[in-house]
């Protein structure tokens, strides 16, 4: 029986939109208020989905212990209370929560071996949120 | 196809243990929720059901009856109740919130007679949810 497992996390964190290379007027046209070149921040609600066939002996898709510690260490840690336009993530790309979500699924995919990476899934406020599942449909 | 999600809210208890698990076992992979007096949650059961739009009457499905399914299968059942102790399929399966959208889908889904069953979410708390759509 295939399951899907998703469990929230939270964590803030500041950026500022802007592409280097692009004249000023570009920036504050595309970008806006985002463009204030002292930074703003959020809390971002960080959905993870997972799956997997539902192991009988334990009754679950993977040790939440497992998912929390990852995702504690490797996300939580790296991007909460940072500005994420000084991280190496960013120092090419725009840190937008389309870009800060495929960042989050890109590391998941690689390190995390204990279920199937299925979505990631991002609230930047309660107004807009933003999901990635690797370039794959994806089914509500 | 259009999409209908009805929610309900039921308080219960369990806890996860592993008869085939020495107790340190059991421990190191339940930590907690080993604890044999159990614990318990405020569940969200979100029912999703698809199906046409009856030209008629103008609905996927009829809500009072999906409603009444979902009361009779589910709540009446395991509303304020112990999981490991009160409902059959824990006296053999452990609890976890995958088990139980398990367990709820295979109840409700042999009783939905005009639409079709398209997933069970289970919320054990607002951060940790399960979907199951009926996969093998």
């Amino acid at each position: 029986m295939k399951a899907y497992l998703t469990r929230r996390y939270l964590f803030s964190a500041s950026h500022r939109l802007h592409r280097n290379g692009m004249p000023e007027e570009w920036n504050r046209e595309t970008y806006g208020k985002c463009n204030n070149p002292h930074g703003h921040g959020h809390n971002y609600h960080l959905e993870v989905t997972v799956s997997g066939p539902v192991d009988p002996r334990t009754g679950m898709v993977c040790n939440l212990v497992d998912l929390d510690g990852f995702v504690q260490r490797e996300i939580v840690e790296r991007f909460g209370l940072q500005n994420l336009n000084t991280l190496p993530e960013f120092a090419s790309d725009v840190p937008t929560t389309e870009n800060l979500c495929v960042a989050i699924y890109e590391i998941l995919r690689r390190g995390f071996r204990k279920a199937h990476l299925e979505r990631v899934r991002m609230e930047e406020t309660m107004m807009n949120s933003f999901a990635y599942a690797g370039g794959a449909e994806i089914r509500e | 196809m259009v999409y209908l999600t009805r929610k309900a809210e039921f308080a219960a208890s369990h806890y996860y243990h592993n008869p085939e698990f020495t107790p340190e076992e059991n421990r190191a992979i339940f930590g907690k929720c080993n604890n044999p007096n159990g614990h318990g949650h405020n569940y969200t059961l979100e029912v999703t059901v698809k199906g046409k739009v009856d030209p008629k009457s103008g609905f996927v499905v009829d809500l009072k009856k999906l409603k009444d399914v979902m009361n009779r299968e589910v709540l009446d059942a395991m509303d304020h109740r112990f999981l490991n102790k009160e409902v059959p399929e824990f006296l053999t399966q452990i609890p976890t919130t995958e088990n139980l959208a398990i367990a709820i889908w295979q109840r409700l889904a042999p009783r939905l007679n005009a639409a079709q069953l398209h997933r069970v979410r289970v919320y054990e708390t607002p951060d940790l949810f399960v979907d199951f759509y009926g996969e093998a």
